[in-house]
């Protein structure tokens, strides 16, 4: 973080200490300042004196001055105290505590406004309507409401009741929800790019990048966003430019708007739709359109050909893909997302993915279908390199580019993150919640205490082990990625009507007959089979994993013996 | 001009699956067709290399390259400068095998001017380390470009990283690191350095494992396969109508290797196979076989420089540069030689007229005459094929243009 110096500060110290301090003076007088308005606003407006139509004055009055004066306050910090925390930046682990951070931070905003929301409505409302200022809105609570509300808990801060006023209206709880999850959205690019640059880097036997932000290079995904913002923006003069620009947009808003039907956790969800996972596939869907868009209006020969590509083979496969996922919803009887990952609550050997074969086939169908209708390698055709120069991204560059990265990432995670919720028990931990407190128990730890309150909160479930499982099906998309060549047009469109289609259809009537016999019907033999099948399934999966611990914990333990360590460089004249 | 007469053994008679080919695919839904420009700047053309296509969709009726982007009149060059002062030029022909390349035009003029039979012994054989080594160096970027084209990024990478030892081994001889200008005329420029022998068997002891990755890694990926068997078939009689050399025309089953059937720089010494094609995957001559020639010869080179590391024990204080070299005068004679380059039979035509400087200097590059079956082979095959067939070819454009 040292690099980043300010300018004014750095060029010539005699002088520019005295910026320095006036830059500080500044920032203080105006934090001051402003702290001061609210504070003055604050005692003359008191709630009971107030009349309706001035509220949204006093509102703004209040909450603008207060957080402007906060803002001068830690800008007035950051130039006393740049040098401590750019040495304080240069920490390890910056970047995970980022992305954590970023994480926890937009759950931490849904769950405050979950509470916020269920305190207000929770008040006895008032009046019915109210005029402010010309139009007659209708509301539950004045602010006197809601004061005498607060005072009735013994919260006695005027500030709190205009602060809690607008967060009534359901408009304001899905911004203050898309704030979190647009939030979350930008960190997913920002963090997937980087650490594929890290994965490509390790499978590769090299560094990848290490300059931008100090540690491992964790601030280049923004730096790259930077330059792309400042790149000269190109429109091909013979393309359509309506429609070039229109592409980006189809392409990069479906992938978000997937992310407001997808839960982190039970109640995590901005909207928990019956049908969401029929509106997260057609959102999904929706994405061919742009790239085909893309391709036509860029006037190149290569994007129509990568476009024409990405339309067969998005087209195609959305068929395995939706069918391979048909057979958890009928495991669950359920479209809901937060129905179907309930269902699976209790233990790794609830999960789906080992609930009978046909289940642990429809995981592995399902995830080669994701990456093709991803657009991921070895599927990676419609912007394959080697042969399309760069496909339907040809005419592209700058932040228009960058957008369809955004689109990419955001459809990785989320394709993960539904083969979280279907096959591998969504947010619901491994271990089962029972096991845990038995265990708190025995260290002799209070399960309702504050540790055992953390430790339940980590373990026994919840968005934050949903993103971890997410996460890790978003790693192996890069792992495959960066291992396998990429299958030809033909071949792509082959695998997918001739091999994975006869299959899928396979599994689901193999599946259906399977729960006839199993629920329906109960027979005890079919149910003995089932059993046994389920745990050696489980013991696969328990395989599987430690294998991969293993593998891991091997690379992490030789990560330097890869690298080969010859003396040739020695011998070099002039080393 | 001399010319032996020998055996050409065809291993097998190729059998085409011209289904798979692509040839016999049904147009039931004919559609405009395109022309499409792919290249000269296509990340899949190695270079400056423009094929213009006639397509149907994704069917490319028929692929012609359109070269001359890179054109440096080399030829007319070495019409105005000395034999010693044309070696430079050598090595920016095929720059990925520039050793060799220097090698080539060396001798040729050696056995112009008769200077072959006072090259010393370890001058010879550091010839040959070097340009097996060399050998090694290009099939590595052939090895890993061809990755590339097939949409493998990380074979590249390890590929590059062995490359980077030789190019290392190389510094360490002579200072550069792509155009060397080391093998020259009357022998090498310098001795090897201190513990090079050392230095290089500890490489070859480290790279023959990696030979053994790579094939785990690229050769026999299922995808890789069946991306390239039986796709850009040249028959073993195709290869030879054609002209073509090297990895090109053994990979289609002939065994033909110039060190083998005519050896220069006493190749005779040495034990060594000449893999080729076998049509495991595929058919024989198949882009696959090409593919696995190029590793199999990585291992053979290995062999090589093994024993010529031997060799070179009881040779040390043997004058490693002739002194004649830099004051020749060619003979009122001409010579045309080929030596077996990474990429084919690299040959060198030097007429000279009694004076200093050459009166013709002609090369016949083994990428140039190579190229000329892609009209051939990339017919009805797919766009993604094209990328395949050009990469199993492995052409450089600096010795295509010169």
């Amino acid at each position: 973080m040292s690099q980043i110096t300010l300018p004014w500060i750095e060029k010539s110290p005699e002088t520019l200490s005295g910026y320095r301090r006036k830059a500080i003076l500044l920032l203080f007088v105006l934090a001051v300042g402003h702290l001061g308005i609210a504070l003055v606003s604050l005692f003359a407006f008191k709630p009971g004196q107030l009349a309706d139509w001035k509220i949204p004055f006093v509102l703004a009055l209040v909450l603008g001055a207060s957080l402007a004066g906060m803002a001068f306050t830690a800008g007035a910090f950051g130039v006393v105290f740049y040098r401590i925390i750019g040495k304080f930046l240069r920490w390890s682990y910056v970047a995970f505590a980022l992305f954590l951070g970023g994480v926890v931070g937009a759950c931490l905003i849904v769950w405050l406004h979950a509470e916020i929301f269920t305190f207000i409505k929770g008040l006895s409302a008032a009046e019915g309507e109210h005029r402010v200022w010309l139009l007659a809105v209708p509301y539950d609570h004045t602010v006197r409401n809601i004061y005498a509300g607060l005072e009735a808990i013994g919260v006695e801060v005027p500030v709190l009741a205009y602060a809690l006023w607008p967060l009534q209206f359901e408009f304001i709880r899905d911004l203050v929800a898309l704030g979190g999850i647009i939030g979350f959205i930008s960190i997913i690019p920002a963090f997937g790019i980087w650490w594929e640059r890290k994965v490509s880097a390790r499978i590769q036997s090299r560094m990848g990048p290490m300059r931008v932000g100090g540690w491992h290079g964790w601030l280049q995904s923004p730096a790259d966003g930077l330059k792309l913002i400042f790149k000269e923006d190109i429109i091909p003069p013979e393309g359509d430019p309506l429609l070039f620009r229109l592409a980006v947009y189809i392409t990069f808003v479906p992938p978000i708007c997937a992310f407001l039907a997808l839960p982190f956790a039970a109640a995590w969800v901005f909207r928990d739709l019956d049908v969401a996972l029929i509106f997260i596939l057609a959102m999904l869907g929706i994405e061919v359109v742009g790239v085909i868009l893309a391709g036509w209006a860029s006037n190149n020969k290569w994007a129509v050909y990568g476009s024409m590509r990405e339309a067969c083979q998005m087209v195609s496969y959305e068929i395995p893909m939706g069918m391979s996922l048909l057979i958890p919803i009928m495991m669950a009887g359920s479209l809901k997302l937060t129905d179907i990952a309930g269902a699976q609550a209790g233990g790794f050997w609830n999960w789906f993915v080992f609930a009978n074969p046909w289940c642990f086939i429809a995981f592995f169908t399902y995830y080669c279908a994701a990456l093709a209708s991803c657009k991921r390698a070895p599927f990676d055709l419609p912007e394959s390199e080697s042969e399309l120069v760069a496909g339907f991204l040809t005419e592209y560059s700058g932040f228009r580019w960058s957008l369809f990265f955004f689109g990419e990432y955001a459809a990785m995670f989320i394709v993960a993150g539904l083969a979280v919720i279907l096959f591998l028990g969504g947010w619901s931990s491994p271990i089962p919640e029972a096991w845990i407190n038995s265990f708190l128990t025995a260290v002799g730890a209070s399960p309702d205490g504050f540790f055992g309150t953390l430790a339940r909160g980590l373990l026994a479930g919840g968005p934050i082990i949903f993103v971890l499982k997410a996460t890790f099906l978003f790693y192996v998309q890069l792992w495959v990625r960066w291992t396998l060549p990429r299958v030809r047009i033909d071949q792509v469109l082959y695998a997918c009507v001739q091999v994975m289609l006869p299959l899928v259809m396979v599994l689901l009537l193999a599946n259906t007959l399977w729960i006839l016999g199993t629920d329906h019907l109960q027979w005890g033999w079919l149910n003995v089979i089932d059993g046994i099948l389920h745990w050696i399934l489980v013991g696969i999966g328990v395989i599987v994993a430690l294998a991969i611990l293993c593998i891991a914990l091997y690379g992490f333990k030789n990560n330097k013996r890869l690298v080969g360590q010859l003396a040739v460089v020695d011998q070099l004249p002039g080393s | 001009m001399k010319t032996d007469a020998v055996d050409i053994v065809l291993e097998s008679q190729p059998d085409i699956n011209v289904e798979l080919n692509g040839s016999q695919i049904q147009h039931d839904l004919p559609t405009e067709e395109m022309l499409v420009n792919m290249g000269p700047q296509h990340p899949a053309t190695h270079g400056v290399l423009r094929i213009v296509l006639r397509t149907d969709g994704e069917m490319v009726l028929e692929a012609v390259p359109h070269i001359g982007y890179l054109h440096r009149c080399a030829e007319k060059i070495g019409e105005t400068v000395a034999p010693y002062q044309y070696i430079p030029y050598t090595d920016r022909m095929d720059y990925l095998a520039g050793m060799n390349n220097n090698l080539g035009f060396a001798l040729a003029v050696e056995k112009l001017t008769g200077l072959e039979q006072e090259i010393s012994k370890r001058a010879t054989y550091i010839r040959i380390i070097f340009a097996e080594l060399n050998r090694i160096a290009s099939h590595l970027v052939a090895f890993g470009t061809y990755g590339l084209d097939i949409g493998a990024i990380t074979p590249f990478l390890y590929a590059f990283r062995e490359r980077e030892y030789i190019l290392d081994l190389f510094e360490s001889a002579c200072g550069a690191r792509l155009t060397y200008s080391y093998i020259t005329i009357g022998g090498v420029t310098d001795d090897l350095p201190d513990k090079f022998v050392e230095i290089c068997s500890e490489f070859l002891d480290y790279f023959e494992p990696k030979v053994k990755e790579y094939n785990n890694l690229l050769s026999h990926n299922h995808i890789f396969v069946k991306r390239t068997a039986d796709i850009g078939v040249i028959t073993g009689e195709e290869a030879l109508d054609y002209g073509l050399t090297g990895p090109v025309l053994r990979g289609s089953g002939v065994r033909w290797d110039l060190r083998k059937v005519r050896p220069h720089c006493s190749y005779d010494e040495f034990e060594f196979d000449v893999p080729v094609g076998q049509g495991l995957k595929g058919t024989v001559g198949d882009c696959w076989d090409r593919y696995i020639v190029r590793i199999q010869e990585m291992e053979q080179s290995v062999k090589i420089i093994r024993q010529a590391l031997e060799k070179l024990r009881g040779t040390e204080g043997q004058d490693v540069l002739h002194k004649k070299g830099k004051t020749i005068k060619l003979p009122d004679d001409d010579i045309y030689f080929e030596i077996e380059n990474p990429r084919g039979q690299l040959g060198f035509y030097v007429q000279g007229n009694g004076a200093a400087i050459p009166a013709r200097v002609k090369a016949r590059g083994p990428s140039f005459c190579n190229l000329c079956v892609t009209d051939k082979v990339c017919r009805d095959v797919l766009l993604a094929d094209v990328a395949a067939i050009i990469g199993s070819l492995d052409v450089v454009m600096g010795e295509v243009d010169r």
